[in-house]
């Protein structure tokens, strides 16, 4: 006998009927749909571009891209992970731009084995936050995440920052959730190997 | 399990989508080898260090800057449509 699920029962994101009144024209449905994620677009692509100016332009441009295309919008995924694709994929546009003699793409580096394999085995005790003030907590945190690779960078901030799920974010990127977990796991492994130098907490006598 | 092995579970365990089998293998592997407990532990603190500290704040002024560049650059998309 068939499983019949009643209608309704089923909990329905509360964007998508935002989105259904954009889409028949009402401005002021838009605009909370921005107010809602214009920070983490900005953020976005402040993380994968490194750069303020670019960010500032690429939510712009992000918002405008979504909202003339918002018909082609088919609810197939969530509207967030839709425009989060959009704002990964101007940023990675713009990544290309500023380094034109270098490709940039999400299959970029993913050769490298750079800290794959962990070489640093010391505790961070105490913990970073109990070492270094905020500024100083901040500088690392950013300079240490500016030298991963755009590819696993853009995994990490998708996963661990903004928390989108694997799922999400493989959708978010193009790419198979083997992928995103392969390079998930990557980027982690080599912030640990970099920000252990800084946090990593060593007996007397062993080498740094 | 060995060291190698570990790793290829980490992503799987973290999430929490490790079946219990492999996981109780992880169990045992980290009992037994110092050095991934502490690959282990120093990974959660990355992402904690990362969760916790928003890096890139973006303040009520360029939040309110970029929400009405926003809306004036769909409303004039708008109106040429």
């Amino acid at each position: 006998m068939p499983a019949i699920q009643s209608p309704g029962t089923e909990e329905v994101h509360p964007d998508v009927a935002l989105v259904a009144r954009a889409k028949g024209g009402d401005t002021a449905a838009f605009e909370q749909l921005v107010r809602q994620y214009e920070r983490q677009i900005f953020r976005v692509a402040q993380h994968i571009t490194q750069n303020r100016e670019d960010a500032e332009d690429i939510t712009q441009d992000a918002f405008l891209k979504a909202y003339e295309k918002l018909e082609q919008f088919q609810g197939n995924s969530k509207f967030s992970t839709w425009l989060v694709r959009i704002a990964v994929n101007e940023s990675l546009m713009r990544l290309r731009k500023r380094k034109t003699s270098k490709t940039v793409s999400m299959d970029e580096d993913v050769q490298t084995e750079e800290g794959s394999i962990p070489r640093d085995f010391a505790e961070w005790r105490p913990n970073p936050e109990q070492i270094y003030d905020q500024n100083e907590l901040g500088d690392i945190l950013r300079k240490t995440i500016q030298g991963l690779p755009p590819g696993f960078r853009t995994v990490f901030t998708l996963r661990d920052i903004e928390n989108l799920s694997t799922e999400e974010t493989a959708e978010a990127l193009g790419l198979s959730v083997p992928a995103v977990k392969s390079r998930l796991l990557r980027a982690r492994l080599q912030l640990r190997e970099r920000l252990s130098r800084y946090f990593g907490h060593r007996k007397e006598g062993q080498p740094a | 399990m060995n060291c190698t092995d570990f790793l290829s579970q980490l992503t799987d365990y973290f999430d929490g989508q490790i079946s219990p089998e492999l996981l109780a293998e992880v169990r045992t592997h980290l009992g037994e080898c110092d050095h991934c407990k502490v690959v282990l532990n120093t990974t959660r603190q990355t992402i904690e260090v990362y969760r916790g500290n928003e890096i890139y704040e973006v303040s009520e002024e360029l939040r309110e800057r970029l929400h009405s560049a926003i809306m004036t650059k769909c409303m004039a998309a708008r109106k040429r449509a």
